[in-house]
């Protein structure tokens, strides 16, 4: 075979696995749609914001608990996830004795491989007896927080730290040069470089974390309600899928759809504002 | 070259190198004694003395390999940054050993500024570039910083060059204006001691002159030890030069004397090939 129709060849392989990824997504969007449209056409908006109960057999569809539920998860992981993952990668990257290194990066790969649903019954075996102490149940949105911010710490450190080593090291051997300190250093050298990339990594995360069911499933409570506190149970849309769709049918069934609509749209948004704050941030 | 010979010419080195009388008599800034480096197994330069004199140009010249890079890195404890590296020996300035571990290494970065290679400007503007080294070592006040930033850019020349765009991007300069502005941030710090590794080998022979004609200018005020690879540059600039070789896979300084006497009536015979490019 000729070079040149060799190229040719291999442009329509990645062509033909490239519209792979395409169609499936608009499959899954166009799925997630029609399978939710019975209760789309029937049901005014307004019913999932202002209902007061999700009774999906009885006609009321209040899922406005369950999306803030998924958010507050999400977000609190994300508060506590963003700044040790980051700061432990600092110290990783820059402070810390090569043995040090050696040994937090096997830790942390480790860490990242283990299944979610582990994490999950260390929750339940752990941390929700503990926080029952303090405040009964234990099953929270506390309790979900800290066992999701476990699931995506390791990969949030991992991010960081690939992200940090791929700052130029000529100009942190210039500025070491010019007597900075590391402080100065990681400030105004290292942190405006590799702001794009922890922005695209940490937003990915954020999508894993909202994504996430078993192991918040499993510690959460699940009741349907808006949190008065973090001890408070939630249900995130993604264990209300989970929990009814062994036995849910017709408008129920439609329902839960509906949730899963709701989630991805809830991550394309997401997925929009990371392109919106990088576009800000070329316009610079 | 065979194992053989290079082994007969090391014969020809004198164990215990010593500088000719006269040229020790001169006040040194830099100076380095018994200075030895190496990592985990791996000897990068044997133990070396070499005076580093104050206010004239130094140049350090050798094949590439030779440990000379290194050299520059180990007195501005750049070595600090990479794992295993083994230092032993002294480098006084100013009657204190850098070596110690008690040495307060910003002022030391700050007496003794570093101009690398590859010139590498900070990617933001060209007044940040000099604010940030600046304002960290304690210059806070605008008018002074203003100043500062003038006087350095002017003694480099690139003032006139630069002065209506001082709040764009560094990155956008030539390579030689780069490598200029590198040189003035390094000034603006008012240093005692430049050392400059390979300063012009990535410019083009234009920007190359200017950079020499700089260095020239700058004799008398600093001290400078500029390593290179170019022996026509080192002849053009350097009033004291060190050589360096390397065998068995480390260096080893040769020969130190003045330029002149390097280049015309070197006593080592290893010194004689080098300068006449008859080896490398």
């Amino acid at each position: 075979m000729s070079p040149l129709k060799r190229d040719r060849y291999l442009h329509l392989v990645l062509k033909f696995f490239a519209c792979i990824s395409i169609v499936s997504l608009f499959f899954v969007i166009f799925f997630l749609v029609t399978e939710s449209w019975r209760i789309i056409e029937s049901t005014p908006a307004s019913k999932y914001i202002l209902d007061d109960a999700w009774h999906p057999t009885e006609g009321e569809f209040f899922l406005l608990p369950m999306i803030i539920g998924s958010l507050l998860v999400m977000i609190g992981a994300m508060l506590l996830s963003i700044p040790v993952g980051i700061f432990t990668a600092i110290l990783w990257q820059f402070y810390a004795p090569s043995w040090f290194s050696s040994i937090l990066e096997r830790i942390v790969e480790v860490l990242s491989g283990i299944p979610s649903v582990v994490y999950g019954f260390w929750g339940i075996m752990i941390i929700v007896p503990l926080l029952g102490k303090f405040q009964a149940p234990g099953t929270s949105l506390l309790a979900g927080i800290i066992v999701l911010t476990l699931i995506v710490l390791p990969t949030i450190t991992l991010v960081a730290n690939s992200i940090f080593q791929q700052v130029n090291k000529l100009h942190i051997q210039n500025a070491i040069a010019l007597g900075l300190s590391r402080f100065t250093i990681i400030c105004h050298i290292i942190f405006p470089q590799a702001k794009r990339g922890l922005l695209t990594g940490v937003i990915l995360q954020a999508g894993r974390a909202i994504g996430e069911t078993l192991a918040v499933l499993m510690v959460c409570g699940n009741v349907v309600q808006i949190p008065g506190s973090v001890f408070e149970p939630v249900r995130t849309l993604t264990s209300n899928i989970a929990l009814e769709m062994a036995y849910a049918m017709d408008i129920h069934r439609s329902a839960l759809f509906l949730s899963g609509l709701v989630l991805m749209i809830v991550v394309f948004m997401l997925i929009l504002m990371t392109e919106r704050m990088k576009n800000r941030e070329n316009a610079l | 070259m065979s194992a053989n010979t290079t082994h007969s010419h090391l014969k020809a080195v004198p164990e215990n190198y010593k500088a000719p009388p006269g040229i020790d008599k001169l006040p040194a800034y830099i100076n380095i004694e018994k200075l030895s480096l190496s990592y985990d197994t791996q000897t990068i330069f044997e133990p070396l003395s070499l005076p580093i004199y104050q206010n004239h140009i130094n140049a350090l010249i050798g094949p590439s390999g030779c440990g000379k890079s290194s050299l520059l890195n180990t007195i501005v404890r750049l070595t600090d940054y990479q794992n295993n590296a083994k230092i032993k020996g002294q480098i006084h300035v100013n009657n204190k050993n850098v070596l110690d571990d008690s040495t307060d290494l910003i002022s030391l970065r700050q007496n003794i500024g570093m101009i690398f290679q590859k010139p590498m400007p900070f990617p933001m503007s060209i007044r940040k570039n000099f604010e940030l080294p600046l304002k960290e070592h304690g210059v806070k006040n605008k008018d002074e910083l203003e100043y500062k930033i003038e006087t350095a850019l002017k003694d480099v020349g690139l003032w006139d060059e630069v002065s209506t765009r001082l709040h764009q991007s560094a990155t956008q300069l030539s390579g030689g204006q780069q490598q200029r502005l590198c040189i003035a941030r390094i000034l603006a710090l008012e240093p005692k001691a430049l050392l400059m590794d390979e300063p012009c080998s990535a410019l083009d022979p234009i920007a190359t002159k200017v950079i020499e004609e700089l260095i020239l200018n700058l004799k008398g005020k600093y001290t400078i030890l500029i390593v290179t690879h170019n022996l026509s540059q080192a002849k053009r600039v350097a009033d004291y030069v060190a050589f360096m070789w390397y065998h068995q896979g480390h260096g080893k300084l040769i020969e130190h004397n003045y330029a002149d006497v390097i280049f015309n009536s070197p006593s080592n015979p290893i010194t004689t090939a080098y300068v006449q490019g008859l080896t490398e």
